[in-house]
């Protein structure tokens, strides 16, 4: 019995331990959001943000389908013709794993379909439908 | 008649200056480079174009040909030394933007491209469309 609480004790510190820090790449990046929006986010909202056509960007690109295509889970596609992976992320395990690479995205992509920076709520939004669909 | 053949042989010996190392430009092996200005479309290679266009393109990013292409400061300039160092010979006049607008580019594409394959590719900026070895530095394989 002593034996078998020695084991166990390591044990099961490291199942504790596993367990607070499951938190995966993608979801340290939603609460990253979560922390300076300081509310909490919804897909609809992100829904509409993916799919609205805006006013206030470039001609060139009106809306996030412009690229995308009006459903998350398709191939999209760049101006130039180079395909894109799918947004969603049933479709796509990579996506939304790479702080950098999403804050640059987000940075590039609503100035180009907005004209402006996209808020800390609407990125929240916006991967949370990506993270539904 | 040996003025003539004389004449011929050197015409068939002299490369075309403009036209010597076109049909192969070197790949660029530079994992940034490639990375950043891949994502969009391929990976322009560094001789298509002279220094100080390079340094326009690279000096307004976040007005792109119509699209926001903006990066860090870091690495904006990592790959604009690269693209300057690596540049074609100046050419006179305003510097190009456009590879596509340069006088051999329209010159080579004018009549030989059929419609279809324009048509196809969207935008004559879609190499890789019409020559599949493009982004390794094949241009003439159709
Ligand atoms: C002009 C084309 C284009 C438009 C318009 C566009 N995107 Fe993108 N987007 C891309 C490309 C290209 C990538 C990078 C390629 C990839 O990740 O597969 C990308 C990547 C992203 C990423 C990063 C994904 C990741 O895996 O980290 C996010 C986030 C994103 N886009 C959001 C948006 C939002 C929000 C909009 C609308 C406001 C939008 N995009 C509109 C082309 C576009
Ligand atoms: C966010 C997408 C995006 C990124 C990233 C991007 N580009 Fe572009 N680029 C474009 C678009 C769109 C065009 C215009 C294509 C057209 O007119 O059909 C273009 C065109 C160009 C052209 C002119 C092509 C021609 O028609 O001759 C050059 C040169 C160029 N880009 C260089 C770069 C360099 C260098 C980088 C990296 C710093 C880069 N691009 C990154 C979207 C992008
Ligand atoms: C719509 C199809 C199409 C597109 C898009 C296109 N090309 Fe071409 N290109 C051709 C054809 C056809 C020729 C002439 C036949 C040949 O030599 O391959 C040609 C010829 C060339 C040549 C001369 C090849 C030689 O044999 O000397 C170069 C270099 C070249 N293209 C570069 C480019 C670059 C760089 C781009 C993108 C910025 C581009 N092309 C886009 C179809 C295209």
């Amino acid at each position: 019995m002593k034996i078998y609480q020695y084991l166990l004790a390591p044990a099961l510190l490291v199942v504790i331990s596993s367990a607070a820090f499951a938190s995966s790449p993608r979801s340290q990046i939603v609460d990253f959001y979560r922390q300076q929006a300081g509310e909490d986010f919804s897909a609809e909202r992100g829904k509409q943000l993916f799919s609205t056509r805006h006013d206030g960007g470039k001609p060139e690109t009106p809306s996030c389908t412009t690229c995308h295509t009006s459903s998350p889970k398709n191939t999209g596609k760049t101006r130039v013709g180079k395909p894109i992976a799918p947004m969603a992320v049933s479709r796509n395990a990579d996506r939304y794993t790479d702080l950098k690479k999403v804050e640059k995205w987000f940075r590039r992509n609503c100035r180009s379909v907005l004209g402006r920076e996209c808020s800390p709520r609407e990125k929240g939004d916006f991967l949370t439908f990506m993270i539904n669909q | 008649m040996k003025k003539l053949l004389l004449a011929a042989a050197i015409i068939a010996l002299t490369p075309l200056p403009a036209m010597a190392d076109r049909t192969s430009y070197k790949p660029s092996n530079n994992p940034t480079f490639k990375k950043e200005c891949g994502a969009c479309h391929m990976a322009f290679q560094p001789g298509f174009l002279p220094a100080n266009s390079w340094e326009l393109i690279m000096d307004d990013l976040g007005n792109h040909f119509g699209e926001d292409a903006s990066l860090d400061d870091e690495t904006t300039s990592l790959i604009k030394q690269y693209l300057v160092k690596k540049a074609a010979r100046r050419v006179s006049g305003e510097p190009p933007l456009r590879i596509t607008r340069l006088r051999w580019f329209v010159r080579e594409h004018n009549h030989e491209v059929s419609s279809r394959a324009k048509k196809k590719a969207g935008t004559m900026s879609n190499c890789t469309s019409c020559h599949r070895g493009a982004e390794r530095g094949y241009f003439d394989d159709d």
